[in-house]
């Protein structure tokens, strides 16, 4: 990368300098080894012992990190991919939110392998909606009754009237 | 070990987990006594943060006790009452060296945008957070304080977040005196952020909301003005209006990708993920301030785009200031103002649930039921 050795020398430099004027926040303590990367005594690093996926925009693995929940089956596949590109690109963060979806389905199938079957209402909360919002939640509760009992009787008309047509032919 | 266990948007249960350890020389390991649920944690529980894995346990709010520390750790001792602020930061990176506790550069490999905080996805840090019974606290050294003796724990609790949060909204906002303050969302954030806007001098405090019931209670709680946007028709409008048709000086977005009031953010941001939450709030800040003024953003938003109207701020001259609140820089000062009665955190506090309950504690919260502001969760 080719950079100017000593910008001092560029004429006019830093004639309207204002430290005053610094809308970072809180103002920078300055000392002139900014421009120096990873120039801080760094804390001692935490021994990597599971997979932890990390940005490409670093260089190395910060000194502590989480261990939680390391990739693991298909969203881990699609988070490896993920994790190949920068957090710039829609490429990171479209398949990771793919994978927390997938995630879900391998949560569901994981509990089931235990010989849990999950209480979906109860992870909802709907204990909570029946005693503090019964009127909507029945309301909903109805309406979600209804359409789907209209939905039902659609496809067994459309399902008759069919088979009636194919009567019709057979006999014709 | 009991521990809140995400399974999915909507979806969350109490499970056993392992115990946390002891994995880095400065870590400590933490019995919680309390912990909450952050406005942000529902950016989790709708499944709008990129990255976060099934079996996560939030909570980036909490206190308790120190059970276990590594071998480095000096400051703690095993039995200090402490209170965690949600960064996890290393104190010794160039970011943390400028005060910037909420960007700490040795925390979280998976994002060099956001530092590491507790229990909120892999996006930042892949940490288990203290919805749970015991938690492991990295940088114990750095974050955690040790309580002031007396201070009441619901207090304590709200100093990890809530309150500095709501004080650098105002504090990025370089409200002079007299100054129109606007704060967008009379959330816990949003409440803390209009009753600290009296603290640099404001002349006029100004809530946006939809929620009567919050509106009631931060109209009395911060001695400002507050209305139902459902009402104005066209917020933006009525801020200009009631300022001389000049606009706020200073705006604060305390709402973030959760927003609620405009039909098209909220199908692209909430609905179809086509935007990193819905930037209503943020729409109406930059629309609402006077030009040259300034909108202060301590609202969540996931890490993709948004639709903002940034030609208004190019052509109003507007200063946009955001971060993550620097819980550990603030700490002092905001335990002064507790101790000396200017801030009362705990009086925010609406619901005590037993960790157990935490299904029904999230729906409450999330669909804003029983008149609820802010939960705190007992293990």
């Amino acid at each position: 990368m080719d950079t100017i050795a000593d910008h001092k020398n560029i004429k006019g430099w830093g004639v309207d300098a204002n430290s005053q004027n610094d809308p970072t926040f809180p103002i920078k303590e300055r000392t002139n080894e900014e421009q120096k990367g990873y120039n801080w005594k760094r804390p001692e690093q935490q021994a990597v012992n599971v997979e932890v996926l990390h940005s490409i925009e670093r260089p190395n693995m910060p000194a502590v990190f989480g261990t939680t929940l390391p990739p693991s089956g298909l969203s881990g596949r699609i988070r490896r991919f993920a994790f190949k590109y920068s957090e710039s690109s829609y490429a990171h963060w479209l398949p990771l939110i793919l994978a927390d979806r997938v995630n879900v389905v391998e949560g569901l199938i994981d509990d089931l392998k235990r010989g849990y079957i999950p209480n979906i209402f109860a992870e909802r909360g709907w204990k909570a909606e029946w005693k503090y919002n019964r009127k909507a939640f029945t309301k909903k509760i109805i309406i979600g009754v209804a359409v789907t009992l209209l939905a039902v009787a659609l496809l067994n008309r459309r399902r008759n009237k069919s088979k009636s047509a194919k009567d019709l032919f057979l006999k014709g | 070990m009991l521990a809140m266990n995400y399974r999915g948007p909507l979806r969350v249960r109490v499970d056993h987990k392992p115990m946390p350890e002891i994995q880095h020389p400065n870590d400590a390991v933490v019995r919680v006594t309390r912990s909450c649920i952050c406005g942000s944690d529902l950016h989790l529980y709708h499944g709008l943060v990129p990255d976060t894995r099934v079996g996560m346990t939030f909570g980036h709010e909490f206190i308790g006790v120190v059970e276990e520390i590594g071998s480095s750790v000096e400051k703690l001792k095993v039995g200090d009452n402490v209170l965690v602020p949600f960064n996890i930061a290393c104190g010794t990176c160039w970011f943390c060296k400028q005060g910037l506790y909420g960007n700490c550069h040795e925390s979280n490999p998976e994002a060099t945008a956001v530092g590491g905080i507790f229990g909120y996805s892999h996006t930042a840090g892949g940490y288990d957070g203290g919805q749970a019974e015991y938690v492991r606290v990295p940088y114990a050294d750095v974050g955690p304080t040790v309580i002031p003796e007396g201070m009441d724990p619901d207090d304590a609790v709200l100093l990890t977040d809530v309150v500095p949060t709501g004080y650098q909204a105002a504090e990025m906002g370089g409200i002079q005196e007299g100054d129109t303050v606007v704060v967008f969302g009379a959330g816990p954030v949003g409440i803390m952020a209009a009753k600290c806007a009296w603290l640099f001098g404001a002349g006029r405090v100004i809530v946006i909301d939809h929620l009567e019931y919050r509106l009631e209670f931060v109209r009395n709680y911060a001695q400002c003005e507050a209305y139902n946007f459902k009402s104005l028709e066209d917020p933006v409008l009525f801020i200009k209006k009631t300022t001389d048709w000049m606009g706020a000086d200073v705006c604060i977005d305390a709402v973030g990708g959760d927003a609620a009031g405009n039909t098209m953010q909220t199908i692209t941001g909430k609905k179809l993920l086509l935007q990193a939450g819905a930037a209503t709030a943020l729409h109406w800040a930059i629309n609402s301030v006077k030009k040259g003024g300034i909108v202060s953003i301590v609202g969540v938003y996931g890490p993709t785009d948004n639709l903002v109207p940034i030609g208004n701020v190019v052509n109003k001259g507007l200063t946009i200031r955001a971060n993550q609140a620097s819980v550990k820089r603030l700490l002092p000062r905001m335990i002064k103002h507790v101790q000396e009665g200017r801030l009362n955190p705990k009086e925010i506090v609406t619901h005590r649930v037993p960790l157990k309950e935490i299904a029904e504690a999230y729906h409450i919260f999330s669909s804003k039921l029983d008149n609820c502001i802010k939960p705190i969760l007992i293990p």
